[in-house]
Order: structure tokens, then sequence, then C-alpha cells
């Protein structure tokens, strides 16, 4: 059968397999608009921007409609053009106008569009109504009057992460989206992961913004601030300052960090290391003991527990399976406590005050670093947790043109990271990291791992690696829809697992909702530049990390280690 | 740590009557409608805690199912009093002049638009679309008994009989 094609404003453009003609029509290079279309969750036809007009003159929704061939459509018509600009007008009938005050100025999809369909006026009075704002959440705010009801929080929350926190109640024209019986977000089984923000299109959800104390503290004479970047940061920061995707930008962030006054700036990939060390060893126990010391024995994999929206998915949904969930805490705070402990004597001696910031692409480490867990005499280990997005904001604010600074190094005495620690940020990279630390010590024990399937963004992957005559059986998994998959199956009998990572994002840590926005192709590039940073490591193991080996030998972790890496849920 | 707000407030003999419901209906997650009308035909409402109830028991997020509770006018969140009071507004009706019948309701019981049961949680005045009883115009329910033909002195007599009733069964 010859090819398939459609044209599309008079080109002929060939398809194959795309599920419906927006595809198609992106693959021609006409960026059509669109609020609730992404490729990575269900269609579901709300918002009515994508449509085109087919040779009979009928208006259909491309993203719903399969792709015939020898179809015929136009994308840009003057019925098209005044369908838009009406469907704008009319959300905008309803919605703030207060653009300059508003959190998402700049990043708003409704902005963005108004601006692109020129639309000067308004025809419509505005019956925008009083914004009721929830904020009892540490990671998102909500604020219900700037929602267009394009439903992509509510497929996220539901389809791809399986929380069910939010979903659409009331009917027509006092349709929301809501948690159950209107509580506070924070009263409900919300993880924290944020995703919901990262896709709502406008301000009806953001991020939770904790820069307020960072300036503060910055500002703040008798203060030694401190400052940890987590590995997924260096390769997104770049895309709001005109750099490629992926490209690891690491050193600009040293230095930009350094600009804004923080007197220490370190690299997560030095805990991460620790984390490795740590959670290998966990592994390496519980494979021997763990028929006699688990309550389900080995029937049950360990999992990672890096990731704190993972572990309140486990806390609220399978509160049996938090034995299996490992001890270590994650990179952040084990950087927290060992960063804490560290000034603690020169702190006393100078008069000062240790506050401790990390940047993360992750919302939910803002409810982490709360968690009781990690308090020591009602002090958190780590203070202040901002978002990559929140770091951006402060380099903007300041002035600082990121794209042309020099880069610089991290500070002594944790300056140095394995190539191991740096991956932490994609999906596959724990897993790699650890089996690295347990495997044969040799470069061909490296390379086998590379290609032995846990490298790629696939939501699940399932991947056996030889381990001294034993065959380990491993599970990653990015996205908790994908996580809740697996646990089922595990808790059937379908599968055996020794060891699973869990990154609750999709494509794990890269595609953090403190990001900044992206489609998957940003996420992919994102991803390669984790790996390329690995691949100019000159350490690749995090056990041959020749300042960690002096921490544990020497060092605060010479007695310590349990009672500062390791941490107990729910006690 | 799981959300179900109010456990507490379920006692066993609530729960075995959610259970025998939900096990009339298989625990089939796709009869939730049925499921939810069945709970409030026993409580003349959907009590929240009920509702977090059946989602764990169906495995359907609790926010799901207060979007199915809030988007069909007929089921209601609020209690509901011991007589609920329909009084059709439906065209026939409205011109066989309804709203006067619905004003002496309302104003013989101290009831509103906004607010629609008595304190004493006897009474529950609303309005529907339409009975389908055209021919009875204006007509009224009191827990499904039709009342045809109402005026707003027979709306009077109604209320006093009803409290009547009430009392003798107390």
């Amino acid at each position: 059968m010859s090819e398939k094609y459609m044209i599309i404003d008079g080109i002929r453009t060939a398809f194959t397999d795309e599920k419906n003609i927006l595809q198609v029509i992106r693959k021609a290079g006409i960026h059509v608009p669109t609020f609730c279309y992404y490729t990575d969750m269900s269609i579901y036809g709300a918002c009515r921007m994508c449509v085109v007009e087919d040779e009979r003159g009928s208006v259909i929704a491309s993203c719903s409609t399969p792709p015939k061939h020898k179809m015929v459509i136009r994308t840009n018509t003057s019925k098209l053009h005044q369908h838009r600009k009406m469907i704008l007008e009319l959300l905008l009938a309803s919605h703030c106008r207060d653009c300059t005050v508003c959190e998402k100025n700049g990043n708003c999809r409704l902005q963005m569009l108004a601006a692109r369909f020129h639309l000067t006026k308004v025809r419509f009075p505005n019956t925008h109504p009083e914004p009721v704002i929830d904020d009892s959440s540490l990671s998102i705010v909500r604020d219900p009057s700037k929602c267009i009801l394009c439903g992509d929080c509510v497929r996220m929350c539901n389809e791809v992460q399986h929380v069910g926190a939010i979903d659409f109640a009331h009917r027509g024209a006092n349709m929301i989206v809501s948690p159950a019986f209107g509580r506070p977000i924070a009263e409900t089984d919300c993880v924290n992961c944020g995703q919901c923000a990262a896709v709502c299109p406008t301000a009806a959800i953001t991020i939770k913004k904790d820069l307020k104390g960072v300036w503060q503290a910055l500002y703040a004479p008798n203060k030694r601030v401190v400052v940890q970047i987590a590995p997924a940061v260096r390769v997104a920061i770049g895309e709001e300052f005109g750099i490629a995707p992926g490209k690891n930008t690491i050193g600009k962030i040293y230095t930009a960090l350094r600009m804004l006054g923080f007197d220490t700036v370190f690299d997560t990939s030095f805990s991460a290391d620790l984390t490795v060390i740590e959670e290998a060893n966990e592994l390496l126990y519980k494979l021997e003991n763990g028929e006699k010391k688990y309550p389900l024995g080995n029937s049950m994999p360990l999992f990672t527990s890096c990731c704190p929206a993972w572990v309140r998915f486990v806390e609220t949904k399978y509160p049996e399976l938090l034995p299996y969930v490992s001890t270590c805490k994650s990179p952040m705070e084990m950087f927290g406590a060992v960063l804490k402990e560290y000034y603690k004597p020169a702190d006393e001696e100078a008069g000062l005050e240790t506050v401790s910031v990390a940047v993360m692409p992750c919302v939910a480490k803002k409810y982490e670093a709360a968690r009781e867990e990690f308090k020591r005499n009602e002090v958190p280990d780590v203070d202040y947790v901002i978002t990559t997005k929140e770091l951006i904001l402060m380099i903007k604010e300041l002035g600082v043109q990121f794209q042309e600074i020099e880069p610089s190094a991290p500070d002594m005495p944790f300056s140095i990271n394995s190539g191991a620690g740096v991956i932490f940020g994609v999906t596959g990279g724990v897993m790699e990291a650890a089996l690295r630390h347990v495997a044969d010590k040799n470069n061909e024990a490296l390379r086998e791992i590379e290609y032995s399937g846990v490298r790629g963004l696939e939501g699940t992957k399932i991947a056996e690696i030889e381990l001294g005559g034993n065959t380990l059986r491993v599970g990653i998994v990015n996205g908790l829809g994908n996580a809740d998959a697996l646990i089922k199956k595990l808790q059937r009998g379908e599968e055996k697992l020794d060891f699973v990572e869990v990154m609750a994002c999709p494509y794990g840590c890269i595609g953090g909702a403190g990001q900044p926005f992206g489609y998957r192709s940003v996420k992919q590039d994102r991803a390669q530049g984790m790996y390329k940073a690995d691949k100019s490591a000159i350490v690749k193991r995090s056990c041959e990390n020749p300042t960690l080996i002096n921490l544990y030998e020497n060092g605060m972790l010479k007695d310590r280690a349990h009672e500062l890496l390791h941490v107990h849920y729910g006690k | 740590m799981h959300g179900l707000k109010g456990e507490g407030n379920v006692n066993s003999q609530e729960i075995a009557r959610l259970d025998d419901i939900l096990q009339k209906h298989d625990y089939n997650a796709t009869l939730l409608i049925a499921i939810m009308q069945d709970i409030q035909k026993v409580y003349h409402y959907l009590p929240e805690e009920a509702l977090c109830y059946i989602a764990r028991k169906l495995k359907i997020s609790e926010a799901k199912i207060y979007g199915v509770a809030t988007f069909y006018e007929n089921f209601s969140l609020e209690p509901k009093g011991r007589y609920v009071i329909k009084i059709c507004d439906g065209t026939a009706c409205h011109v066989r002049k309804s709203v006067p019948i619905l004003e002496e309701f309302r104003n013989t019981l101290g009831l509103s638009k906004e607010k629609t049961t008595t304190d004493d949680m006897l009474f529950t005045v609303e309005t529907v679309s339409c009975l389908g009883a055209c021919g009875l115009a204006p007509v009224c329910t009191v827990n499904d008994h039709v009342h045809p033909s109402m005026t707003p002195e027979k709306a009077k007599a109604l209320i006093q009989e009803l409290k009547e009733e009430a009392a003798n069964e107390n």
C-alpha cells in the first residue's frame, strides 16, 4: 500500500500511526494552539482551540479526530480565526486580568494565546469571581478563580499519578476542580508532586514560592547561607536563558549563586553518593536477611526512598509496604544533616547561624524539608527548598546574565562527586548508581549495567544483572501510576523483584514540577545531558569518591552514619 | 494516615448497612450512582462519612465520588428533614399558581431559597422542575407521596397534619 497522506493547508503531509490530526499538523510544522492536549495524557477535547476546518466547511477538533487518507483540512480560515478568538474572549470574560501581579505572569498559556491572537478587547463584562485561595499545601497553591477547566490537572492526578486528590465537582457554570468535599488540598491524599501545577496552563495551580525567607537570610549579616543544588537543575535552568535543554550549566549555577550572596555552594550529587552507599548496603542486607527480618519476607522488593512524593504515596495508599521503603534519607536530607553538623563548631565560635538552602527540581521537597522526621531539636536540617523556577526568578531579579557568566567550582570540603551521583536526576539513575556499587568493580561491569535496560524514559523498566553468580532482578518506574501498577503486579505474584526505583514525576526528577515547563522532547534532552555529565566525570562509582571515604573513615560519619543518614517514617 | 475523615463517626451498625448496599451491587464501581441512590434512600442525604467509606471499598477516589454527588441535582450532601416536600414548578404547575403554594410552605416553616431545612430537622422544602403529573397541577410530593391540586390553604393544613403525625409518632 502506498504512503498515506493528508492535505494540510494545501501541503501534502504523510502520516503513519499518528492517533489524531493534531499530531499530523504538528508534524507539518504548524503549532495549532491547545490548552488541554498532552501526548502523555488521555484526550479530553475540552478547550476547542485546536479546531480545523474540513473540505465541507465543518469545524472539527483536531486532537480528537483520527487522520484519514487523502483528508483535506485547513488550520487557518476566517471561521477558525473567529472561533478561537471567541473562545479566548469567553475564557477571559470570567478570568482575572491582572496579569502584572499574577504568579504565572510570562508563563501563562492564556496570556500567551491572547497575545498570539492579538486580543485587545473583550466584548463581555468581566465576571471574575473573588478568589478563594487554598494555600494549605507546602508545595502548591490553588486559586480556582483562575481555572479554565481544561482538566489537565485532573487527568494528571488521576491517570498519570493515580493519586486522585482532585476532580471536577458541581455542574455547568458552577463546575470547579476541587478536592473531595471542598477540603483544603493538604487534608487529602495529595502527595505534593506538583505535577498538576506543572501542566496547569494558568495560575489556577501554581508552585508555592519560598523566596522571601531566602532573600532575608542572604541579606542578614549573622547568617551563613549554604546551598546545595540537585542534579536535575543543571540541565534545565539554562532553558530560561536561551541555553539548549540538556546543557550542563552547573558551573554557571555556582557562580550565579555566589553572586546572589550564598556563602558556600555544594552539589547534591555529593550526598547522592552517600545515598548510593547506604542504600546498596541495605539492599545487600535485605537480600541476605530479608526472609527473616521483613514482615512479608523477600516477596516484596526494597524500594528507593529519595522521592518524597513516592514516600507519601506509600504512606497513604500502601502503608503495609512502608517497611520495604529504604530507610535512607533522600540525598537532600542527608546533605542537610551533614552540613548542619559540619558547620556547628565553626558557627558556635563565630556566632553565626547556618541557614541551609536546597535548589531542587521538585516541589515535594518543600514538604519533605518540613517533615518532623527531618527536624532535630525543632530545627529542620534543610531550612528552605527553592525550585529551579524560583532560582531563575532570583537570577533574573538580580540581573545576572546567566548565559554569559563564567563557570566556577563548588566549595570545599564536599567538592567531589561521582558520575553516579549526577545521574540520580533521571529515571533509572538511582538504580544504575546503586548497581555500580554492588557489581564487580571493573569497567566491563559498568558497561554491562549501562546496556542492561536501566536507561531510557519508558514508564516501567525491568532489568536483570549478574551479581556474584546470582541474578538481581530490578524494576524502575517513573510516574506514580506506573508504580501503582507495578505494586499490584507484585502483590498478585505476577512479578518478583529485588530492588525497585520509584520517581514520582514522569521521566524522573528532570521532569519535576519545579523545573521550567517542557514537553517530552525537552525532557529527553535533559536526560541525555545527565548521562553526558556522568560520562565526563572522573569518578564513576560513589564508593570511589575520596571525600566520602574520608568522611566514613575519619570524619563525622565514622560512628554516626545511621543517625545522620537514615530515617524511620511514621514514628 | 488514610484520608477517611471522621471514620470514627461511622458506627458498626451503619457500616453493616453500607456493606449491605455495596454487596447488593457486587462492589462494582461502575454502579456508583445506584449505590449512592440507595444510600440516599436510607439517610435522605449522602453523609460525608458514608461516601468516604464507599470510596475506599470501591477503590475510587473521594474526589471522584464528590464530583458525582455534586453533579446530580438529586443528590444532596446536606442532611434533609423527615418530611421532604417537593413543590413542582414545571410549566403546567407554574401557570396554575405553584409559586404562592411554595411561598406558603416557606413562610409557614420559616424557610427560604437558601435555607431549605427547618432547624428541628422535620421539614425540607425544595422545588422540582416537573413531577410528570401535569394533569394534577399544581402538585407537590411529601416523601414521594403525591398531593394533587394544591392551594396555599391546603399547604397550611398539610403542614399541620404532618406536625401532628410527627408528634404522635414520637
